[in-house]
């Protein structure tokens, strides 16, 4: 493999990390205060569409961007009643949520736009557009750096610099901040909280909402940024490599960064080397594009040390007696 | 001494407070008055509405009428906010603590300064250090929670009530966690805070307690406030009296035990947790027949490990045998069942999780363990009438209220609860019985009653292995007492030869041998 070759793949695993790491991301601050949210994929299924579809009909990346978290920010709400205010199962809900998402989207689609459920394809400024760092040409004759500072550090969209930048300051905000204490407070032990004089209702809710706008900026970005429109199931199990991400993360924020890079790289060598010879013996594409998926589910199964999920996290809280 | 008209306002009062949940009247017209700088007893039995009373004034519940004066002033609290800003801080019996924040964290949560935390930890920091010295309160400010003892982590939540400027301190049930020591340790501090002229609330069921540290008492009975009245003039049989509402038996009527076979023989027992934490490490202790062995120690020193080894429900290496047969630590024939098989019964520590299905009827919770056997079969079926008939004989034996077997176990109180389970073990005549806590949560004339059982089993030349975290009840009920501490038996001791004082120190970790040193 060559250094531009190299240079490639990183560059696509960046772009492929990019909705994982908004939407694990999503997923840290709602799972730090105590509410397990398995519907982050039926989130940016449903933020990907409204995107896509506004983008579209508006002909502005902008506003399909806010359509796209508007969508998703629905979907958190729905989340946050069932399982804040009634105290559901926040398994169940998740559930629903996916499914409502992979059905609706596709028949509103459909309805609107008669092209077998998909968005219109988007033209360049229903796009996200790549945005290109100052000194890109002329660092270009450095070696190593030069190409480097131009293929993999410029040339992506605004969102992939936004999501980077959103890493520190969740870490910020998480160990800095009253909020933040307050927030992985609610998530070990509402309790505290509640005796504390601070509304448990209220983190949560902020939270769940926290939630969706990231997932949401992170559906836009799968039909406006990577792809040009919305097709049916786009977001392929993302939602659940995030999820799976976050356990690996342990649920933080520069772990999180790490764990989604590395399920970008996966996804980036399976679309890259449809085949790879190893001392004679092929592996075959499919192996390649399950590997993400066989990851998730060696981490899931605890092979990678133990991850501790907030304490109080999937259980409503009910004030004791 | 008769009640003087004090010039300073009333610290609190509370007017004709009641609460009904549905049909429960929880607090029916409560009112009490306490003055400033002193310590106040709250005492009653379970489901007395202690609890609820105290809810109510720290903003959990609102109370269907009735008024709140604090400091002379009628005071609204519509929740935990408005509690602590009118100066009344809580103290839980499970701490409301985050468990992997520092001490600091915990204290600052809910009263930090600003949005940004660093300004609020430094004030907090230079405020702890004056509390410490103030109140003689010392913590570690950059501890984890989870890495401090359990009296240790008691006194952030004092210090999180000081640091949040509270004049009135309620204590719930502040020593069933402590070791005698701790608790000697907390009532040193709580006096302290009185004589700063802070107000203390002190909600226990320990007559002890209160009749050793409180100024005046208040005793609830059924939701209503049956007496008030200063310590000094009370007795703790009057004190019980008041609280259950007949005469009872505060000491165990115990004839001296008359020890035969050695039935349980344990050696050298060891338990490693599912984390690779080794919980028991090398337990030696035999109960023999017509003997009463107490487990004295602070929860979570390993005797709830062997327990669950007993029991069948956790692996262990060493010898366990049960009339001269070696019973199985690991493996097939080392579960519950099998362990029952062998003549030993279990009333497990934790009731509600261990020793009931709580959404089931009583009459179903009454065989569990047991239901495979032939005797309540009919064919292929549960001979399930059978089964009622009996339960509802046990229930009558038992003095379980109310007597209903189908209503479902969680309905019932702590104490009938445990009656289920101590009736249903004892009925099956068992060579060996485990009983673990066996009046946690369980009020006094229960308590009176499940200690005749077990007494009366004893009796009976059945070997019994008794623990619980309350040495009184080791003291009073065991003939001989082994203290536990680190997984370790610190010592032996007649229950009849030793005292609290001698077995606290013990359960502190400090052996015999160390004790004559000292």
């Amino acid at each position: 493999m060559d250094f531009l070759t190299l240079l490639q793949v990183l560059d696509s695993s960046v772009r492929l990390a990019i909705p994982l790491l908004l939407a694990c991301l999503a997923g840290l601050y709602s799972e730090r205060a105590g509410i397990f949210d398995i519907g982050l994929e039926g989130k940016m299924l449903a933020a990907a569409f409204a995107a896509g579809a506004f983008a579209a009909v508006s002909g502005s990346v902008w506003v399909g961007l806010l359509a796209g978290i508007g969508a998703s920010m629905i979907l958190s709400a729905i989340h946050g009643i069932a399982s804040i205010t009634f105290r559901g199962n926040q398994l169940i809900s998740g559930v629903a949520i996916n499914m409502l998402a992979a059905g609706m989207t596709v028949l509103i689609a459909q309805d609107w736009f008669g092209q077998g459920g998909r968005t219109p394809s988007l033209l360049t400024e229903g796009r996200m557009s790549p945005i290109t760092l100052p000194f890109a040409e002329m660092f270009q004759s450095i070696p190593l750096f030069g190409p480097t500072y131009k293929e993999l550090i410029s040339g992506h969209s605004l969102i992939v610099y936004v999501a980077f930048a959103f890493v520190p300051l969740t870490w910020w905000v998480l160990y800095r901040t009253r909020f933040g204490l307050r927030l992985r407070a609610v998530g070990e032990n509402p309790a505290s909280v509640d005796t504390a004089g601070v509304s448990v209702i209220r983190l949560r809710y902020t939270a769940v909402m926290i939630c969706g706008v990231l997932c949401g900026v992170a559906g836009a970005y799968l039909a406006t940024g990577l792809q040009a429109g919305f097709i049916k199931d786009m977001t392929a199990g993302r939602g659940f490599i995030a999820l799976a991400a976050l356990i690996f993360a342990k649920w933080r924020p520069w772990y999180a960064l790490w764990a989604c890079l590395l399920f970008g790289l996966l996804q980036a060598l399976a679309v890259r080397f449809q085949s790879i010879e190893i001392g004679g013996v092929v592996i075959p594409v499919q192996l390649m594009e399950a590997l993400p998926f066989i990851l998730t589910v060696v981490i899931l199964a605890g092979f990678v040390g133990r991850a501790i999920p907030p304490r109080a996290g999937g259980e409503p809280y009910v004030k004791e007696r | 001494m008769a009640a003087p008209a004090t010039p300073a306002p009333l610290a609190l009062e509370l007017r004709g407070i009641s609460k009904a949940f549905g049909p429960v009247q929880a607090n029916k017209d409560i009112s009490i008055s306490v003055r400033p700088g002193t310590i106040h007893g709250i005492i009653g039995e379970n489901g007395a509405g202690k609890s609820t009373l105290m809810s109510i004034l720290y903003g959990f519940y609102k109370a269907d009428s009735g008024e709140i004066y604090i400091r002379g002033q009628k005071t609204s609290i519509p929740d935990s906010q408005a509690a602590i800003a009118a100066g009344i801080g809580m103290v839980f019996q499970h701490f409301k603590l985050v468990e992997n924040f520092t001490v600091l964290e915990n204290i600052i949560l809910g009263a930090e300064d600003g949005a940004l935390l660093r300004p609020s930890l430094a004030k907090a920091r230079k405020e702890l250090k004056q509390l410490a010295t103030e109140y003689e309160l010392n913590v570690d400010p950059d501890a984890m929670i989870e890495d401090l003892s359990v009296g240790h982590q008691q006194r952030v939540e004092i210090l999180k009530a000081l640091y949040r400027q509270a004049e009135i301190l309620i204590l719930d049930e502040p020593t069933g966690v402590l070791t005698p020591s701790e608790a000697d340790q907390l009532f040193r501090i709580l006096d302290r805070l009185r004589t700063e002229g802070k107000t203390i609330i002190l909600i226990t069921h320990k007559l002890r307690e209160i009749m050793e540290y409180t100024d005046t008492v208040s005793v609830m009975r059924r939701g209503q406030m049956t007496a008030t009245v200063k310590t000094a003039e009370t007795t703790p049989e009057g004190l019980a009296e008041l609280m259950v509402g007949r005469k009872v038996l505060l000491r165990v009527d115990k004839k001296p035990a008359q020890p035969g076979a050695e039935i349980l023989k344990i050696q050298n027992l060891r338990v490693i947790d599912e984390s690779g934490v080794e919980r028991v490490k090398g337990i030696d202790l035999t109960v023999r027949a017509g003997e009463i062995v107490g487990i004295a120690g602070v929860a979570g020193n390993g005797q709830s490990e062997l327990l669950e080894v007993l029991g069948g429900f956790q692996d262990a290496t060493g010898s366990v045998q049960v009339n001269g047969q070696e019973l199985p630590l690991t493996g097939a024939g080392s579960d519950g069942q099998a362990r029952r098989a062998a003549g030993i019964a279990h009333v497990p520590e934790d009731r509600q999780k261990e020793g009931l299905i709580m959404e089931f009827a009583a009459w179903e919770n009454s065989v569990f363990g047991y239901h495979h056997e032939p005797e309540y079969q009919n064919g292929i079926l549960m001979d399930n009438k059978g089964i009622l008939t009996k339960a509802a004989d046990q229930m009558e034996r038992f003095d379980v209220r109310p007597p209903h077997p189908h209503l479902a176990a969680k309905n019932f109180s702590g104490g009938n609860q445990q009656k289920i389970v101590v009736a249903r073990e004892i009925e099956r005549n068992p060579d060996v019985l485990l009983i673990g806590q066996p009046t946690r949560g369980v009020d006094i004339g229960a308590i009176e009653f499940i200690h005749q059982q077990i007494m009366n089993l004893r009796d009976q030349g059945k070997a019994i292995l008794l623990v619980s975290v309350e040495l009184e009840e080791v003291l009073s009920l065991a003939d001989r007492v082994a203290v536990m501490f680190d997984g370790q038996i610190m010592g032996e001791r007649q229950a009849s030869e030793t005292d609290e004082k001698e077995l606290g120190l013990m359960m502190a970790g400090v052996s015999g041998a160390q004790k004559e040193a000292i």
